[in-house]
């Protein structure tokens, strides 16, 4: 995974509340091999009437296309642990989500992809969904992004933030960790034996 | 004085960095069709499982629960775990084996779930092992090759919120709604960042599979985990379960512990009253559009936040519902016993207790937790009481709650099901999904339409 730090881009509007990761991809794309890229289920039946791309539906506008900032409404990334979500959001471009409240395993395997969910209040979501489509600018560092002259502070847990910075991978530092993890096993073994199904 | 959540977070901390990020052992990974990602990620590091004999498979996501393999895509799944499982060295409990079944039904039933343990797997409904005391959690597929790799996962640590239920349930009220009453209260993210212990004397009433409902629903609120202190109810459950320890007496000494002190302090309580619980129905795409079956379809036009008024009315012209109409006058096309939630023996014979001597007005399946409850069913006679009745009886497996196995609703077709996720598409394209609990149930099956289920009842239980 690849650390960034400023991301600039453009922003499309998704103004719905609770959009679940059972939107974001349906459950029948997950079993499609990752190499062929998942960009093309984003959204999928959200964004179709039957076969053809609903007009109405913001993410289908001219102006939407090339987007990669998506603003929503509470609760994006609820339900289903599915990773795949992010693979679709970050396979069709998206590398920001900008919400009020996010699912808490979506926000995590957000991270784990460089995927930033960025928190904001409810009026903040209002404003820049009316701006939407434009332009917008994300510093990681100063937790801001800036549209125009509107800049907005984002919330996001620092260790995440850092992960972003940094790219880092868990399981590389997991391993500088290795003496601590075969000590507390030894501990688990002794505290719990059970843990330990017989065969 | 310490909180449940707090004892369970301590007893599998290994380290907690400057910044705050905390290194937890985990005692139990639930592998299924569906973490094939993981083990992609690890074999692209050319890295073994760290703990395979703390690791299990399960086939349930994608699993036919009639006939052979739907499609060639399917059968690939199930083949991919089990050439995973195999190639190191993890119990698989695949297609055909006597223990197969849904990861949240077959685990505990199992007795690989204990209290105390710290439980992930790929699945967001991995808070129902919390039912016996256990901090169960889903994580995604990055976090599932971090734990094959390190038996260790990094989490910051939740804030701790307590659900207590006064009072005691009346009749045909039961676990799912009382998850649905707290979910429908404070919202589908109202739990968000949160590990919930479950408490009350409502909440000690339950059965171990109530409490399983109870905890797996935790997800649907937002929640982090859900929790149920163990009690006696817990230790007799599991005693001589397959997995269970050599010396249970002696584990369920120390399990005795795993309760919050008595002063013991919350980030969040929230109190409901059972005897404002009803049989609870939902009514739109979300687990929080929830409302007892004597109700009525709510009217956007009487809503203020425009936002809500906008969402309600796309969820009602998604539904196909018009706003006031009383939610019994609902006619379904079909219905669904089944899934993590509630497929449980206990489940079975609630909705076996209405449909006896019944005959259901609409077709529907019924797909037991796992192959053990099946056998079960069987030998209690349920599957005759689901068949005369006109439902079909099938296999187990995650079924048509996510429609990855083929088994999903028509479009614009209208279900009753006992699942846990009544998003759009959910159990197929175009699907309209009502949530209620098992006996809700099979009496929308009686009448045809969203039922209240305890008239059906009255002189059954």
């Amino acid at each position: 995974m690849t650390g960034w730090t400023l991301h600039h881009g453009l922003a499309a509007a998704l103004p719905l509340e609770n959009i679940d990761t059972d939107q974001i991809i349906p459950a029948r794309f997950m079993s499609a091999p990752r190499e062929e890229g998942y960009g093309r289920f984003l959204l999928h039946d959200l964004r179709r009437d039957g076969d053809a791309l609903r007009p109405d539906f913001t993410l289908n506008h001219p102006q939407a296309q090339g987007a990669s900032l998506l603003v929503a409404r509470r609760n994006f990334g609820g339900g289903s642990s599915r990773e795949a979500a992010v693979y679709a959001l970050h396979d069709a471009g998206f590398r920001v989500v900008i919400a009020p409240s996010f699912g808490d395993i979506f926000a995590a395997n957000a991270v784990n992809n460089g995927l930033l969910p960025a928190r904001i209040t409810e009026d903040q979501a209002d404003r820049l969904l009316a701006a939407c489509p434009a332009v917008m600018t994300v510093d990681l560092q100063a937790q801001m992004l800036t549209t125009g002259s509107d800049s907005i502070p984002f919330a996001l847990d620092p260790v995440w933030r850092q992960k972003l910075i940094n790219g880092w991978d868990d399981i590389d530092l997991t391993a500088s960790h290795a003496a601590a993890i075969t000590a507390f096993t030894k501990t688990r073994q002794a505290r719990a034996p059970w843990v330990w199904p017989n065969d | 004085m310490k909180t449940l959540f707090d004892k369970l977070w301590e007893d599998h901390l290994i380290l907690t960095r400057a910044d705050g990020a905390s290194l937890l052992w985990v005692d139990r990974h639930y592998v299924h069709e569906g973490s094939h990602h993981g083990f992609r990620t690890l074999a692209a590091r050319g890295m073994e499982v760290a703990e395979p004999g703390l690791t299990v498979g399960v086939a349930d996501h994608y699993v036919p629960t009639r006939g052979p393999v739907a499609t060639p895509d399917i059968a690939r799944m199930v083949q991919t775990l089990a050439d995973n499982t195999a190639a190191h060295g993890i119990r698989l409990f695949g297609l055909g084996h006597a223990g197969q079944g849904i990861v949240h039904v077959m685990g505990p039933e199992q007795g690989l779930t204990l209290p105390g343990m710290l439980v992930v797997c790929g699945d967001s409904h991995t808070a129902t092992h919390g039912a016996l005391g256990a901090y169960g959690f889903g994580i995604g597929a990055t976090e599932v090759a971090h734990v094959l790799a390190t038996q260790t996962t990094w989490q910051r640590k939740p804030a701790r919120m307590r659900i207590t239920f006064t009072g005691q349930a009346g009749p045909g009220v039961g676990a799912k709604d009382m998850a649905l009453a707290w979910i429908a209260r404070l919202g589908a993210d109202g739990a968000r960042g949160h590990a919930v212990e479950y408490a009350g004397p409502a909440v000690r009433a339950l059965s171990v599979a109530g409490r399983l409902t109870l905890c797996n629903l935790s997800i649907e609120g937002g929640a982090r985990t859900g929790l149920v202190a163990p009690d006696q109810t817990t230790f007799d459950w599991l005693r001589g379960r397959t997995f269970a320890p050599a010396d249970f007496d002696a584990a369920c000494a120390d399990w005795a512990s795993l309760a919050s002190d008595p002063d013991a302090a919350f980030d969040r309580e929230v109190t409901l009253d059972m005897a404002e619980v009803a049989p609870i129905v939902t009514w739109g795409t979300s687990p929080e559009d929830a409302l007892p079956i004597t109700a009525t379809i709510p009217d956007p036009s009487r809503v203020t936040d425009p936002a809500q008024a906008s969402r309600i009315a796309a969820a009602l012209d998604y539904m196909g519902l018009t706003a006031g109409r009383p939610l019994d006058s609902v006619a379904v096309d079909q219905v669904f016993i089944g899934s993590c939630t509630n497929a449980r023996i206990e489940d079975l014979r609630a909705a076996a207790a209405v449909l006896a001597g019944r005959q259901a007005k609409v077709p529907g399946m019924v797909s037991p937790g796992s192959a053990l409850v099946k056998a079960q069913a069987e030998a209690e006679g349920l599957d005759r009481i689901f068949t005369a009745a006109g439902l079909d009886w099938v296999g187990s497996g995650c079924s048509m709650c996510v429609g990855m196995n083929g088994d999903v609703v028509a479009p614009q077709s209208r279900c009753a099901s006992s699942t846990n996720r009544n998003f759009r598409g959910r159990q197929g394209p175009g699907a309209r999904t009502h949530l209620m609990s098992p006996a809700m149930v099979a009496a929308a099956a009686v009448t045809g339409h969203l039922t209240d289920v305890r008239p059906l009842l009255e002189g059954r239980i």
